[in-house]
């Protein structure tokens, strides 16, 4: 014992680290802040820190090269020992960083932590989710499998947009005129060197700024922060109303980060490493790219907002968010914190993660993408085929070699970029589903060249059919007049 | 003002090292900047297009639209596959052809071609187009990006070597990258 106490006494008359770190630990916190609120950041560095440690693991075995890098995935996956569960860490140790971080940036914006004096705390934590969406990105490209090659390409796409200088912003992303050795090797520099040493910079001006202008003290309706009175107020409320950070705070982060390590150990083993999928290889087409969870609501934006708006949308609407973020602690430094008076804030928060979070959902099922292979996979139900006639079930093929399959859904399978054509023949009559067909319009293609007289004639006869058992089909009024007898024979549409 | 000498002359001293520094520096960044932007520059002095090779015509039966594959003209050495580059190849008739590339003109997923709808249609976001590339429906703004092609000796020669991206600059049917 005394000779621990002796080496250690050797080293701090050299460093003399001692008495800052013992000042650091023991800084007085308002009593009220040893909450379970408080404990996310905290959590967000614990996961940065197995992140960096996982990293370094996976570094050991990882190749960046394009033309080995799936290869040497694969022999993680399942010729090192152990590897999977590497991969496996890192991958839901990525996950949950974004989601804590974004917990605790909405619990700081929502506690208005961001106020003064730590406006820039909060300007230096905006950067730090972006660099930790950065890694995500980077991670994902690293994985370098079909989805992190087209997903490179979804990348390309959208910085090619910026005016004037995108096709130069795409070669500098790119390192070269396509996806290839370079691009991998460029983001494996990011993902490695760049935004990990920026992250660990900008982590400790974070910590720092914690640390010398205090925790923020948990709001109370009424209690107004003023410029002239704030620092005093509060170093009256730590001297009065205080305890030291260590021990009286610190064990609810440390059994929170003991438990956030042990849920990512549990999603690691039980779901296991993410990917790779196939092989990036740009001539295998047969592919349905699909960004990482983080991403999912941007896909799902990219799908919904009209063509024309798209372009502004990428390039405008990421400038004003984050212009946004950072100049919030100079709109608003001063005033209520509590949640309870800030009612703007407690809605713009609900908005945007019901948004996020319906966007992700929709993202999930993706309804705008066109099945690919439901026109020769899917079965058409029985009851669709039941007492048809030889012209209604010819129609049927044409359905399905056609590839209406693939975006219009019929008994619940099938695509669902086009309306469900269940009861279709309710909605449109025999003239305006041929129109349809053959004209497209309202986001369907015009199939007039690529159908035969003959197989419109079928097709239409097979939709007619298409309508629940006691409601009739739609039909023009007019159509017995303009053609007479018999005009309205086509076969199916018996009471 | 003894005191202001001292200061000077150290100042001095200090402000001829940081100027020593700054020129140091600045010519440290030169080459810098040069090699971390080389893969703009060289695109704008030499290109990356080139003439490359797809097949011998007969390969393409008329009126029949194939996937056809090729090496990227500029390839580094660890590229490995990801410098084989898929196509869209239609013969329209003779020595008429168009060749499309496989990135859908919305955000670049490869789009598959069905020869029964005579569609082409991307798994990504939905795009569509018509059999002549043209935009059909979804969201793409334009029609596929198409090669400019030209047929030599009976083989089917295009100009490719770029990710085809749906900035304005981006679009293959200009020969040359138009500006930067």
């Amino acid at each position: 014992m005394r000779m621990i106490e002796r080496i250690g006494e050797w080293f701090d008359h050299r460093l003399q680290l001692a008495a800052p770190i013992r000042d650091a630990v023991e800084h007085p916190v308002p009593r009220n802040t040893a909450s379970w609120w408080y404990v996310f950041g905290s959590a967000a560095l614990t996961v940065f820190l197995l992140q960096l440690a996982t990293g370094i693991l996976l570094a050991l075995i990882y190749v960046p090269s394009a033309d080995q890098a799936w290869s040497s995935l694969q022999a993680l996956n399942h010729d090192i020992a152990l590897g999977w569960f590497i991969r496996a860490l890192h991958g839901w140790g990525s996950n949950f960083m974004v989601a804590i971080v974004l917990i605790h940036m909405m619990q700081v914006f929502l506690f208005g932590a961001y106020k003064f004096p730590r406006e820039l705390t909060w300007i230096v934590g905006v950067f730090l989710l972006l660099m930790t969406l950065g890694m995500a990105f980077t991670g994902q490209v690293l994985r370098f499998d079909q989805d992190a090659y087209w997903g490179l390409g979804i990348g390309a796409s959208i910085a090619s947009r910026v005016p004037v200088i995108g096709s130069a912003v795409v070669k500098l992303m790119l390192g070269g005129p396509i996806i290839a050795g370079a691009t991998l090797s460029r983001f494996f520099a990011l993902h490695v060197f760049v935004v990990p040493g920026s992250l660990i910079a900008f982590v400790g001006l974070h910590l720092l700024m914690v640390l010398k202008l205090g925790i923020n003290e948990w709001p109370m309706p009424g209690r107004i922060v003023k410029r002239a009175t704030y620092e005093r107020e509060y170093h009256e409320l730590t001297k009065n109303d205080g305890a030291p950070f260590v021990p009286y705070a610190i064990w609810k982060d440390m059994f929170f980060a003991a438990f956030i390590l042990i849920a990512v150990g549990a999603c690691a083993v039980y779901f296991g490493p993410f990917g790779p999928t196939g092989r990036p290889d740009p001539t295998i087409i047969q592919t349905v790219p699909k960004p990482d969870y983080f991403f999912l609501w941007l896909y799902a934006v990219l799908s919904l907002l009209p063509p024309s708006l798209e372009t502004p949308v990428l390039l405008v609407g990421p400038v004003i968010v984050i212009v946004g973020l950072l100049l919030l602690p100079f709109l608003s430094g001063e005033g209520e914190k509590s949640w309870k008076r800030r009612p703007i804030a407690v809605l713009t928060v609900l908005l945007i993660a019901i948004a996020l979070g319906t966007f992700t959902h929709l993202a999930e099922h993706a309804p705008w993408s066109p099945h690919m292979n439901a026109w020769s996979s899917d079965p058409l139900p029985d009851r669709m085929l039941h007492s048809t006639t030889a012209l209604e079930r010819q129609g049927a093929l044409v359905f399905q070699v056609k590839q209406c399959r693939n975006c219009h859904a019929l008994g619940e399978a099938g695509g669902e970029r086009g309306p469900t054509l269940d009861s279709v023949a309710v909605r449109l009559t025999q003239d305006q589903l041929i129109r349809q067909v053959i004209q497209g319009g309202g986001n369907m293609p015009a199939y007039g060249k690529n159908l035969s007289p003959a197989e419109t004639t079928a097709l239409v006869a097979f939709l007619g059919t298409l309508h629940p058992a006691g409601q009739a089909p739609a039909r023009d009024d007019s159509r017995e007049t303009v053609l007479g007898d018999g005009a309205d024979k086509r076969p199916g549409l018996q009471p | 003002m003894s005191n202001e000498t001292m200061l000077t002359r150290r100042g001095l001293f200090m402000k001829i090292g940081m100027l020593f520094n700054g020129l140091v520096g600045t010519a440290l960044a030169v080459p810098i900047v040069q090699f971390l932007l080389s893969s703009v520059t060289r695109g704008r002095a030499n290109g990356y297009l080139s003439w490359v090779p797809l097949g011998h015509v007969n390969e393409f039966p008329e009126g029949q639209t194939r996937l056809a594959t090729f090496r990227n003209p500029y390839v580094m050495p660890t590229d490995g596959k990801t410098a084989d580059t898929a196509c869209w190849v239609r013969r329209v008739a003779g020595n008429e052809f168009q060749v499309f590339a496989v990135n859908c003109a919305h955000l670049g997923c490869p789009v598959r071609w069905f020869p029964q709808s005579g569609l082409f249609m991307c798994p990504c976001h939905g795009g569509a187009y018509y059999r002549d590339g043209s935009r059909a429906s979804g969201p793409p703004e334009r029609g596929l990006f198409e090669y400019p092609y030209k047929v030599e000796d009976g083989q089917i020669v295009i100009h490719a070597g770029e990710l085809p991206t749906p900035g304005p600059s981006a679009s293959l049917s200009t020969r040359k990258p138009s500006c930067a």
